[in-house]
């Protein structure tokens, strides 16, 4: 007698094919697909929204305007809408943070690739894990309440807002996303390689500078160029510590509004829907979209290459 | 004690060999792991030395303890002497350096491992290394390296392209001359042709049939017809030991541990 | 004799270049110990210029004009409720996209956009997204400046961080175990859900707990839907005392969260705000460093116990 479980399941004598089951693995298939598909409507619907907003933006403000006009003042009587102002404050508390962040990440990431002991490693690690993880407007409280009466104490004139003191916070908080990023790609580097060059009598620093970084070249470019978007899209630290004035400046000693703090202004602000003012941010945030875009994707195609290699 | 080891009458060669190495009582361990266990050998200079064996015997091992591989990876442990000739220097000692020992012998590895470079200056890394800058010097050392691993004439138009774009036989070959390029005492072969097509590998042999004239070398290989074709001594490892040391003519005609002739007839292995 | 001279010119070589290889090490732990040093600096001065504010009424007290007696009840009531709509969000989407990608995804054009799109969404700044969530969750779609709004924008946000790492955590699975549920007679969607998602589970969560630690702190993407407005009350209890007990009306409930009452006290002049900004932050730092420190001991018990 057939056992009741496999009567139940299988005719003997015929291999079947259960219509229902494959229609459910289909269903399935095709749910799954769209929770994948959800990104590509994310970016969709930001480059929608962004062009939409902007285009009506842009039919009261000539493009010309926009990029030339060196006074941003949207909310004035007088209303200028020149980006210039804003991108320059972008620029120079990147070009700050900048200055901090990629010596310093990439020291320790040789460092931790190819010095440190390894429960130095197993240690710095997980701690500059959690550097990174922490909140953004707690790095702006850090720099407006710490680092500027710090630096006040050796240049007595700063103000009490600037994007030199902006900058220098944002750059410890992105050291930790460009050391993990060049350490994976310095690891990647196969052993045999490193191995090669110590047979030659060459000590760690001569392989690190020598064999390993150049091999983890397109790597660590890579780490460099996410670290400049991850710089120009920082908000809340600008925000914070720079001052919300646009001011067209090279000086990291002054205020000076950013891109970022520029939406945050508004945002805090009671615009109404629909009025200029509202589109002034989408313009603002197609502008930053597109500079941290372009970055993304070289840091993308370099990130890709050393991949590729190994 | 290491005469026993010797079969086959060594003082037969004509210009009585001189020893370049002479290991004794060494033992190895990866942490707890005793993955060498007190190995007695001699080494002949410029002669070449095959060490065989079933994977995992120790034959790696062993030859990464010539030029101190093992330094690299922390929870290694070497007990017993490598004694250099004619500088009579233990160099396993901790006062002896091994960047110094890994500038005086150099290693050719199991898989090809050219650095990112181009062909020109993978060859001169060992110079670099040492501090050499004068182009003149380095132009002459390179070329003299690539004549020496018989790669100049397939290389010289393209000195500047990447070492990647070589195939696999010459990337061995341009390791081979960066290797040479610094004029070492010892080459040390880390089964140089486990990764390489029959071709490719004849014209390796060739090379270390032609190398030996003016250096000493330990070749690791996997493939006995290797080591009867290279090679002067042989030595036979089995689980961490040295099983068998002598003349490869009579290793490989007349074994006399039984455990090598097993290994040799392909009994084992 | 040659020889000899050779080798002491190495010997002085070597000990010039262990000098650099020393003189690195040095300046390596220099620059470790300043990322590490402003860590502390940073922590040391909130928790001096926060403590005597932590008190439980802090936490029972809604904000208010005088500082003294403001609290954050409101803003951490928010901060839960903000993450339960992330989550449930963010977690099925995330985990089906992974699955798809990873198990079921042919190799052609669509797949390859949709995983270019992701490594690329994971770089928009995150105030992007708040003009996103802005123009469509607000407006169009008529949320308001709501709880709802700002979790989808946060699931949003940490989206492309939990499709990664389920994808890597299904990715470590060896082959022999799909071809050991398929030998058995599984479907394919009965190999992912009695195998695949079981066994990668421990890593699918590490993702997502470290996607709502970013989650719980992000500002920017908040402010810009406009919720940073003066909240001295609760949203309506998603508990009712008659039938069906389950209420959403929360889900549209001006809100504040911990992130947006910290920056609200750092932009006030007065000092003693900021005293309430230091404990505020205090507790958002220790929030996402014990969500983060538990997602990397998961991670870590993970490697240690499965060996495949």
């Amino acid at each position: 007698m057939t056992p009741q479980f496999l009567a139940e399941t299988s005719r003997p004598g015929r291999l079947g094919y259960s219509h229902r089951r494959h229609l459910r693995e289909r269903f399935i298939e095709t749910l799954l697909l769209l929770m994948a598909f959800v990104s590509v409507a994310i970016t969709l619907a930001i480059v929608v929204m962004l062009v939409k907003e902007s285009l009506v933006f842009f039919q009261q403000v000539p493009v010309w305007d926009f990029l030339t006009d060196t006074q941003w003042t949207p909310l004035f009587d007088n209303a200028h809408y020149g980006i210039l102002p804003l991108i320059s404050g972008t620029l120079v508390s990147s070009a700050v943070a900048l200055l901090v962040a990629i010596p310093l990440g990439t020291i320790i990431a040789i460092y931790l690739s190819e010095f440190a002991p390894f429960a130095v490693r197993e240690i710095a690690k997980p701690f500059l894990e959690m550097l990174g993880g922490v909140p953004t407007v707690v790095y702006g409280y850090f720099a407006l309440l710490f680092v500027t009466p710090l630096l006040q104490k050796i240049f007595p004139e700063l103000p009490g807002f600037s994007l030199l003191s902006a900058g220098l916070v944002m750059g410890i908080m992105i050291i930790p996303y460009v050391s993990s990023m060049s350490e994976d790609a310095m690891r990647a580097v196969p052993m045999h390689i490193r191995e090669g060059s110590y047979a030659m009598g060459a000590t760690r620093f001569q392989t690190a500078i020598r064999v390993v970084i150049p091999a983890a070249f397109s790597g660590i470019a890579a780490a460099y160029i996410l670290g400049i978007s991850r710089a120009v899209g920082e908000t809340m630290v600008v925000a914070v510590a720079a001052g919300m004035q646009p001011n067209l400046t090279w000086n990291p000693m002054e205020p000076a509004a950013t891109i970022t703090s520029y939406i945050v202004q508004v945002s805090l602000g009671d615009l109404p829907h629909g009025s200029i003012g509202y589109q002034t941010i989408f313009a603002a945030g197609l502008t930053l979209f597109l500079l941290t875009l372009t970055f993304n994707i070289i840091g993308h195609i370099l990130r890709k290459r050393y991949r590729e290699v190994y | 004690m290491v005469e026993d080891h010797i079969q086959g009458n060594v003082a037969t060669d004509a210009a009585s060999p001189q020893y370049k190495f002479e290991v004794k009582n060494l033992s190895f361990y990866y942490g707890t792991f005793n993955a060498l266990k007190n190995i007695n050998m001699l080494l002949h200079e410029k002669q070449v030395t095959a060490l065989i064996g079933p994977s995992g015997c120790g034959k790696s091992t062993f030859l990464r303890c010539f030029n101190r591989m093992h330094d690299l990876y922390p929870g290694n442990r070497y007990v017993g002497d490598i004694i250099l000739y004619p500088d009579n220097v233990n160099i396993l000692s901790r006062n002896v350096d091994p960047i110094e020992v890994r500038m005086r012998i150099s290693m050719v590895f199991q898989k090809p491992n050219p650095f990112p470079k181009s062909i020109y200056e993978n060859v001169a890394y060992g110079l670099r290394v040492r501090g050499v800058r004068q182009r003149a010097i380095l132009d002459e050392k390179v070329e003299e390296a690539l004549r020496g691993a018989a790669l100049w004439d397939e290389v010289k138009d393209r000195m500047n392209n990447l070492a990647f774009k070589l195939s696999g036989g010459q990337q061995q070959r341009l390791c081979i001359a960066r290797a040479l390029a610094t004029d070492p005492e010892m080459l040390l072969f880390d089964e140089p042709t486990s990764a390489l097509d029959p071709i490719a590998t004849a014209s390796i042999e060739e090379l270390i049939t032609d190398l030996k004239k003016k250096i000493t070398i330990l070749i690791v290989t996997h493939s006995m017809q290797q080591a009867a074709r290279v090679s002067d001594y042989t030595a036979y490892m089995y689980l961490g030991e040295l099983i068998e040391f002598g003349v490869t003519d009579a290793i490989f005609i007349k074994p006399k541990n039984k455990q090598t002739e097993d290994y040799i007839t392909g009994r084992v292995g | 004799m040659q020889n000899t001279k050779n080798l002491q010119e190495i010997r002085r070589l070597i000990v010039r270049h262990k000098r650099l290889d020393f003189l690195f090490m040095v300046i390596g732990v220099i620059a470790l110990m300043i990322a590490i040093l402003s860590f502390i600096a940073l922590f040391a001065h909130m928790l001096i210029e926060g403590m005597p504010r932590l008190s439980w009424d802090f936490f029972t007290s809604f904000p208010s004009r005088h500082p003294g007696s403001a609290g954050i009840l409101s803003a951490w009531v928010g901060t839960i409720l903000v993450m339960l709509v992330t989550a449930a969000a963010a977690v099925p989407i995330g985990i089906g996209a992974g699955v798809y990608l990873e198990e079921y995804a042919p190799n052609n054009i669509i797949t390859e956009i949709i995983e270019i799109n992701i490594t690329n969404l994971a770089g928009v700044p995150s105030i992007i997204y708040g003009l996103l969530a802005l123009g469509i969750f607000v407006y169009q779609l008529g949320f308001g400046q709501s709880i709802l709004s700002a979790g989808l924008v946060l699931a949003l946000l940490i989206l492309p961080i939990v499709i990664v790492t389920t994808r890597e955590a299904i990715r470590s699975i060896p082959i022999a175990i799909r071809e050991g549920a398929y030998a058995l007679g599984a479907s394919k969607w009965q190999t992912v859900s009695d195998h695949l998602l079981p066994y990668s589970a421990a890593g699918i969560m590490t993702g997502v707990i470290i996607g709502l630690a970013r989650a719980i702190g992000e500002t920017a993407p908040i402010i810009t839907i406009g919720a940073l407005t003066f909240i001295a009350f609760l949203p309506p209890s998603p508990i009712k005392a008659e039938f069906p007990f389950l209420s959403f009306e929360w889900l549209t409930a001006p809100f504040t969260v911990m992130p947006i009452q910290m920056f609200n006290w750092v932009s006030r002049p007065q000092e003693e705000f900021q005293f309430n900004a230091a404990a505020a932050g205090l507790i958002l730092v220790v929030m996402t460093l014990v969500m983060n420190a538990f997602a990397i001991y998961v991670r870590y018990r993970m490697r240690k116990n499965i060996k495949w």
